[in-house]
């Protein structure tokens, strides 16, 4: 942020419009403004000077619809501390979303990939998402995601499993599933979660000696000094002047 | 100490650094060794890398002992920077990721940020997203065996496969303007309708596209060494395939009739009549066999869907998503047209609002999160779109197949022989701007 800034309009001042999200009520009263600090009007995403409701995908009430039901149930019986484990269940769009504690990681896990009522074969993908939240900076901010599929009964599920940037640590899937391996790296290299168990959990993606995880909200665009050429590349919010 | 290899002592004995010059004449300065272990170095500039990967072997011999795999060197922050532009312009970086399968990108984007909002595309839209995204699996499947005959030294296979390519990106540029990185499909429908004259270059295209597929059998159907270099080599299970998380042609090759295009339907798959080729053998010969015969298939899909055209949108009836330009080509190349640019700056201001607060700013998407899948010519591409309600992604990732596959190099080589690496590699077809991304 330059020093100039400050000597703008701050957005909080620019009239605050709250956004209406349409469908779905899952809106708290956290309010977020704009990204990465922006201060002035310098922000050409249309939110620097709005205020808007952050989003939390409300919990699903049976009946869930579709195989859902069906699925859960079957869950519960192969493994008993389902209703320890699982936080939130959400149902959204059609998909299935178990938010669940990560020491329940791995039993769930070997649940859905080994009973027979479940068959999750396949694990399709594990992605990291950053809910970055600047009034709190301690929350579950880190989620790690897993795609899961189920060849014999064409069924998938998402598996949903919330960190702290403090202690990011969570169980590998290395052992049950071994296509974990790259993509815990990859999530471990951009977002900095710890996947523990993991045989080598190094840097994929970005060089081995690279500093900080990019793809988390509080890191920016640019701005990052260039190794190879001594150039800085400012961050955008201070590329150009559009005030 | 000679001059071609510089060696240090280290607690596994003496290790020598080769970088070139004659075998023979280093070997007659270093003396016999008592113990050999060759650790050797490919890419990440070799040409029989299938790009920029780089591969550790450790040779016993000529014998793969052991081996790692190094990505990263085309790493582009692609998911990064999506999330600084508007949904729309979203699409001109994912396009680029799987540069071979670009309007997969597109399309398996596209239609989860659809389901964010809740809108389905025009049956015209969908037809030509499918129309498309078949053209591409036979040009991407063109520049496997191509690259993969080069790399094997059937430098015949490489001129004809490219040959069979440029046909297939010839129909590109008549559609959507572009041979690569098209941004043709997106969110809300496609960037334009198809221009005159293409249908009958299509159905001219269906006709040169089998002639040179039926070349290609008949070039290396029954080549004695092209079939030598790949029977038996790179072999991989059902098993080992959905362990390691491999779909697509490898996972067909293996046995499984695994096509999302089969098993889980989109944009209307369930209603053409295709086969899932299929091998049971799973080395690098029955990949190829699938290859091939996929190409066959796509073109028949390609044949029905050219029936099935019908005259109507290519967007959805929603002017809050729509792009409100239509595009034309003009004396400059594809921009927008000159009806379109005379409504919003002499006819109506309201127009000229409503084009510029969508272009610039873009479409609000509900929040919540999504995954969609479509069958690329690699296998499962899968996208996880995040949306907080705002004008700009919150988080998109892409289930590359080629990263995932990737992962399987190691399971294709060790034990086998150090020539069989590069066709187990280039039976795998990994594109580094989707492993990298």
């Amino acid at each position: 942020m330059t020093d100039d800034a400050s000597t703008d309009q701050p957005a909080a001042e620019i009239a605050p419009t709250t956004i209406s999200h349409g469908p779905g009520d899952g809106a708290v009263s956290a309010e977020k403004h704009g990204m990465f600090g922006v201060a002035g009007s310098g922000d050409t995403s249309g939110f620097g000077g709005l205020v808007r409701d952050k989003w939390v995908a409300p919990a699903a009430a049976r009946p869930y619809g579709s195989y859902f039901d069906e699925l859960v149930d079957n869950l519960q019986i192969v493994y008993p501390e389902f209703d320890a484990a699982v936080t939130k269940i959400v149902v959204d769009r059609d998909e299935l979303t178990l938010e669940i504690k990560r020491e329940h990681l791995l039993g769930i896990a070997g649940a859905l990939r080994n009973d027979q009522s479940l068959r999750f074969e396949l694990l399709s993908s594990v992605s990291g998402v950053d809910y970055f939240d600047a009034n709190q900076p301690e929350s579950a901010r880190l989620h790690s995601v897993y795609h899961l599929t189920s060849m014999t009964y064409r069924r998938r599920i998402r598996l949903e499993v919330a960190l702290t940037v403090s202690d990011p640590h969570v169980p590998s899937l290395t052992k049950l599933y071994p296509t974990a391996d790259w993509q815990e790296r990859e999530t471990w290299d951009l977002f900095g979660i710890i996947y523990d168990g993991h045989p080598a959990l190094t840097r994929i993606l970005m060089p081995d000696d690279w500093d900080g995880h990019p793809q988390r909200k509080d890191y920016p665009l640019g701005g990052i000094h260039v190794q190879y050429k001594g150039a800085t590349i400012p961050p955008p919010d201070e590329r150009r002047v559009y005030k | 100490m000679t001059e071609f290899a510089p060696s240090r002592q280290t607690t596994e004995g003496r290790v020598y650094n080769l970088t070139g010059g004659d075998w023979d004449s280093v070997m007659a300065e270093v003396g016999p060794f008592k113990q050999e272990r060759l650790v050797l170095n490919m890419g990440p500039q070799h040409p029989s890398t299938h790009g920029v990967l780089r591969m550790v072997v450790e040779l016993e011999g000529e014998t793969v002992t052991d081996m790692r795999t190094n990505i990263g060197y085309l790493h582009t922050g692609i998911e990064k920077n999506v999330e600084f532009r508007t949904w729309t312009q979203g699409v001109t970086f994912l396009t680029r990721a799987d540069y071979l399968a670009p309007l997969f990108n597109e399309s398996v984007y596209c239609l989860g940020v659809e389901k964010l909002l809740g809108v389905e595309v025009p049956a015209r839209a969908q037809l030509i997203r499918l129309l498309l995204m078949e053209i591409n699996r036979v040009s991407s499947h063109w520049v496997a065996l191509a690259t993969g005959g080069m790399e094997m030294g059937a430098l015949t296979a490489m001129t004809n496969g490219l040959r069979a390519r440029e046909r297939c990106l010839d129909m590109f540029e008549l559609i959507t303007g572009l041979r690569m990185n098209h941004a043709f499909i997106r969110p809300g429908g496609v960037a334009q309708d198809l221009p005159e004259g293409a249908v009958e270059a299509l159905r001219q295209w269906i006709k040169d596209i089998r002639g040179e597929i039926n070349g290609l059998r008949k070039l290396v159907g029954q080549q004695p060494i092209w079939i030598n270099r790949l029977k038996d080599v790179g072999w991989l299970g059902v098993e080992g395939c959905l362990a390691l998380g491999v779909t697509g042609p490898m996972l067909r090759a293996a046995g499984l009739p695994w096509d999302l295009r089969k098993t889980e339907p989109y944009l209307g798959y369930e209603t053409f009549d295709f086969e899932v080729p299929t091998e049971d053998t799973g080395d690098c010969w029955a990949r190829f066999l699938v290859r091939v015969e996929e190409m066959w298939q796509s073109v028949r899909i390609i044949e029905q869907a050219l029936e099935r055209l019908e005259p109507g949108p290519v967007w959805v009836d929603d002017p809050k998503i729509a792009w409100p330009a239509k595009l034309s080509i003009g004396p400059d190349g594809m921009g927008n047209s000159l009806e379109h640019v005379q409504k919003i700056m002499n006819g109506s201001m309201e127009s000229l609002i409503h084009h510029f607060k969508l272009v610039t700013e873009g479409f609000r998407v509900p929040p919540g999160q999504v995954y969609t899948t479509v069958e690329s010519p690699r296998g499962e591409l899968g996208a996880h779109v995040i949306s907080d309600g705002g004008t700009r992604p919150y988080r998109v990732h892409l289930r590359e197949p080629s990263f995932v596959n990737l992962q399987s190099t190691a399971a294709l080589c060790i034990g086998g022989m150090i020539s069989d690496v590069i066709a187990s590699v280039g039976s795998i077809d990994p594109v580094m701007g989707g492993v990298d991304r």
